[in-house]
């Protein structure tokens, strides 16, 4: 596939990987002491490429990749789904959703368990795809579960802005849109982690530009890289963040140099700013409350909020104890070393949103983990 | 949700609406095309150009030119590689020694 196979080339990547092995010895020598550096992939899709490309295998030992918060279902609290379950379950309502979220636990159950109980739940590709849905069920209440980092934000926001010129009075939206840069913040001021610097989100940044990061490299010191999704991309990146850090500079950087321009996608952000406020407060699973950090309809948008239209318990729900995806969002413990990981919690059954969706860490590393990356049991 | 695809812009369906046919891999798909076109870019014009298609709406047009910026850095580095490896690995050293 064109803009895809070139940035595969596995030769390539293994001399990228080898020039990240200088890097870090070097760095790594400079500093004395033998604790490894730690890079945070923020995105989901990252870490995805990560393990579906084998990354970690042609990286050194002294260079950890940290796999942070960036999958928008793993980080969606079980409160959140069970609002969704009372959506769902509200006669006359057709629920659409990303096939994502489907699996993923509420406090009693998961849409798919609430589907198969008789609840009308439907996946879609695109929230256009569910204002059609709406136009075709002019008797049905048509509910779209919103999802998803600044990438997907702005296709809400035309779906909402297309149903308001058309006067189509059955469709709402769910939001649970999410903003990545004060996430990063949150993470920054979090005592238990020491990261070297980030590859930051490619498809986020082609939304809201570079300048959003301006903080990560000024006011904390860390190098950022905004990178695309392919192997050598994420490989480049590495390098990218390394000769920062060795050059003990601290900047945004953009690798990804072919999608995302430095101010970003104007009309993406004036449709985000026409349609949607920040929440005082968003729950994230496993990171608890984080300020400003949630999407919800303005004012002047109001009436397509499903959380108004319909009855929702909206209850803060805390994770399962045996959980500990917050921990692994948060790269204090890799994926393996969860209790539950691979024994009660598999993508079939999961127990933690990290282990459902593609982009999850733990799904990552059970769909394609290698087992010299195990513990011996 | 958060990978999008590379596709091809073939033709417009309702410019009002700004919708667009996009071939993905030879699937066509309907796409919403409103975050690509602007002023400079205006829809009449979009048609054959490489777009990433995130659930349904093009989001942002592919640059050819850093596209094939981006991998003579990569071919690059790989030759500075290629020429170091074969610096560390030489059995025999010249008048400049090792690097």
């Amino acid at each position: 596939m064109k803009y895809v196979d070139e940035f595969r080339d596995p030769v390539a990547g293994r001399k990228l990987g080898e020039r990240i092995k200088a890097q870090v010895g070097r760095i790594l020598a400079a500093r004395g002491g033998d604790d490894p550096l730690k890079v945070m992939e923020v995105c989901g899709g990252h870490t995805h490429a990560i393990f579906k490309f084998g990354l970690e295998g042609v990286l050194p030992e002294g260079l950890e990749l940290v796999h942070g918060p960036g999958c928008p279902v793993c980080v969606l609290p079980v409160g959140r789904v069970d609002d969704a379950l009372a959506i769902a379950e509200t006669p006359g309502v057709i629920l659409t959703t990303f096939g994502d979220t489907l699996r993923v636990p509420g406090s009693a159950r998961s849409l798919l368990q609430a589907k198969a109980a008789g609840a009308d739940v439907r996946t879609v590709y695109s929230p256009a795809d569910a204002l059609d849905l709406a136009r075709r069920e002019p008797t049905r209440q048509v509910v779209f579960f919103a999802l998803g980092f600044e990438t997907t934000v702005p296709s809400t926001a035309l779906t909402i802005l297309q149903a308001n010129a058309e006067g189509i009075e059955n469709f709402s939206i769910f939001s649970n849109h999410i903003t990545i840069p004060e996430t990063m913040r949150a993470l920054l001021e979090s005592a238990d982690l020491d990261l070297a610097g980030f590859v930051g989100p490619g498809h986020v940044s082609m939304v809201i530009g570079l300048d959003a990061y301006d903080f990560i490299a000024d006011e904390f010191g860390k190098p950022i890289v905004v990178s695309g999704f392919e192997p050598l991309d994420i490989l480049q990146s590495l390098t990218m963040v390394l000769a920062q850090i060795e050059a003990g500079e601290a900047k945004v950087e953009n690798q990804y140099s072919r999608i995302v321009r430095r101010e970003g996608n104007q009309v993406a952000q004036e449709a985000i700013q026409r349609v949607f406020e920040l929440r005082p407060h968003f729950e994230w699973r496993g990171l608890g409350s984080i300020p400003r950090s949630g999407l919800r309809l303005t004012e002047a948008f109001a009436r397509f909020d499903a959380e108004a239209r319909f009855e929702v318990p909206a209850l803060s729900v805390a994770d399962p104890k045996a959980c500990q995806c917050g921990e692994v969002l948060k790269g204090v413990i890799r994926p393996w070393e969860c209790k539950v990981f691979g024994t009660a919690c598999t993508p079939e059954t999961p127990i933690g949103a990290c282990m459902v969706s593609s982009e999850g860490a733990c799904s990552a590393y059970y769909n394609y983990g290698r087992l010299s990356t195990l513990p011996v049991v | 949700m958060c990978l999008g695809i590379p596709g091809q812009i073939v033709e417009i369906v309702d410019a009002e609406k700004k919708l667009g046919q996009v071939d993905v891999s030879g699937v066509k798909r309907q796409v919403n095309l409103a975050c690509v076109v602007d002023e400079e870019h205006p829809i009449e014009s979009v048609v054959g150009e490489w777009v990433l298609v995130h659930v349904g709406f093009a989001m942002s047009r592919i640059d050819p030119e850093e596209a094939r910026r981006t991998l003579e850095l990569l071919r690059e580095l790989g030759e500075a590689q290629a020429e170091l490896d074969a610096m560390r690995d030489a059995e025999v050293q010249g008048p400049g020694g090792r690097a």
